[in-house]
C-alpha cells in the first residue's frame, strides 16, 4: 500500500501503527512529532494509532535554526 | 535593584541570562554546543523541519534538559502553516513557549505583520506563550501585547544582515510602551549592537549568527554574553546625563600656581 510520508510518495507492506512505521525509519519516538492526514499524532497514542493506505503523514524533528 | 534578583521572566519561567541564540548556521553542531555553552544562554532556538532519517539529532548536541528549546516558524509565510508548525514542535518539546516568525518575502525576511498578529491571536488562545517576531512599528507592539503575546521581538535590522540597531528611536518608543519583555530579535552584528539594545532597556538580545558567523563563534559567544550583562547593568545603573559642555572631574580648588 501507498502513503505520502514528509510529501513523497512510500511504500509499506500494509496498515501499520505509527510506532511500527517510526521503527521502519530509525527515527527516534522521543525526537519527532507526528502528523497524521494534518492531525496531530500524540505520543502516546503511536502503538495504536493506524497508518492506512493512502494516509498522509509528516515526520519532523528539531535542527538548528535562528 | 541588585543584579542578582534581576530576571527575565517568559512564559511564567525565571531566567537569569537575557541573551537568547540560534542554533542554526554553525558549522558543525560541537561548534554550536560550545559556543552555545560559552554564550550563557538558557533559551535557545531551533526550527522544525522534515525529519531526516537516521544521523545524529540536535538533540545530541544540545541537551533539551539543560536549555529550554525555543522553537521557531522560520520559513512559513502564512499564519496557519505557522500555527501548523508551532503546534508540531510543542507536541515534540512538551513545552509551550515558541518563536512565532512569519516573514513577508524571501528577499527582504521581513516580518509579515497582518499573518503574525492572525497567529498570534490563534496561539495565545491556545495556550501558547508567544514570542513574536516583529517589525520595529510601534502600533504593531501594542496590537501583538493586546493579542496575548508573552514577548514582542522587533528587529534591530533585517534577519543575518548584522547591520545594528538601525532605527533606535522606533524601538525606545516600543520599549517605553510595552508591559510585556521587548525583545530585539534579528540584525545584532557585534558585541556593541548587543550591549546599546540592552543599554535602551531591552528585556533580552536574541541573536543567531553573529555568533556563528564570527571567525570564532566561541570567543563572539562570551563577548555577547558579556555585552548583554553590561548593557543591563548600566540601564539598572541608570546613565548620567549627557551634556554640551565641559566637566571637570578634578576640584579647581587646591591647584598649584
Amino acid at each position: 500500500m501507498e502513503i505520502i510520508l514528509n510529501g513523497n510518495k512510500y511504500n509499506l507492506d500494509g496498515s501499520c501503527s505509527v510506532a511500527a512505521l517510526v521503527t521502519e525509519l530509525g527515527l527516534d519516538g522521543r525526537k519527532i512529532a507526528v502528523e497524521k492526514n494534518l492531525e496531530i499524532v500524540s505520543r502516546s497514542h503511536y502503538g495504536t494509532e493506524e497508518v492506512q493506505s493512502g494516509d498522509c503523514i509528516e515526520i519532523v524533528n528539531f535542527i538548528g535554526g535562528g | 535593584m541588585g543584579m542578582g534578583e534581576d530576571f527575565l521572566v517568559l512564559g511564567g519561567k525565571k531566567f537569569s541570562s537575557r541573551l537568547l541564540v540560534g542554533t542554526g548556521k554553525y558549522r558543525n553542531m560541537g561548534e554550536c554546543a560550545s559556543a552555545i555553552e560559552e554564550s550563557g544562554a538558557e533559551i535557545v532556538t531551533v526550527a522544525v523541519r522534515r525529519a531526516e532519517i537516521a544521523g545524529p539529532q540536535l538533540e545530541d548536541f544540545i541537551d533539551p534538559k539543560k536549555y529550554t528549546f525555543l522553537p521557531n516558524s522560520a520559513g512559513c509565510y502564512m499564519a496557519e502553516e505557522a500555527v501548523r508548525t508551532l503546534k508540531l514542535a510543542r507536541e515534540m518539546g512538551g513545552w509551550n513557549m515558541v518563536k512565532l516568525e512569519i516573514i513577508g518575502d524571501r528577499e527582504t525576511l521581513l516580518p509579515n505583520m497582518p499573518e503574525t498578529l492572525k497567529a498570534a491571536e490563534i496561539l495565545a488562545r491556545e495556550g501558547f506563550a508567544v514570542m513574536a517576531y516583529s517589525d520595529d512599528d510601534l502600533n504593531m507592539a501594542g496590537r501583538l501585547e493586546d493579542a496575548g503575546c508573552a514577548a514582542v521581538m522587533p528587529l534591530a535590522a533585517p534577519i543575518g544582515s548584522g547591520l545594528g540597531i538601525l532605527r533606535p528611536e522606533k524601538l525606545q518608543k516600543i520599549i517605553a510602551q510595552a508591559k510585556i519583555p521587548v525583545l530585539v530579535d534579528a540584525g545584532i552584528g557585534t558585541a556593541s549592537d548587543a550591549c546599546i539594545a540592552m543599554e535602551m532597556g531591552c528585556a533580552g538580545v536574541l541573536l543567531n549568527t553573529a555568533i556563528a558567523e564570527a571567525k570564532n563563534p566561541v570567543l563572539m559567544a562570551r563577548a555577547m554574553r558579556q555585552a548583554v550583562e553590561s548593557g543591563r547593568a548600566a540601564h539598572l545603573a541608570g546613565r548620567m546625563k549627557k551634556s554640551a559642555m565641559a566637566a571637570a572631574s578634578s576640584p579647581i580648588a587646591g591647584i598649584m600656581n
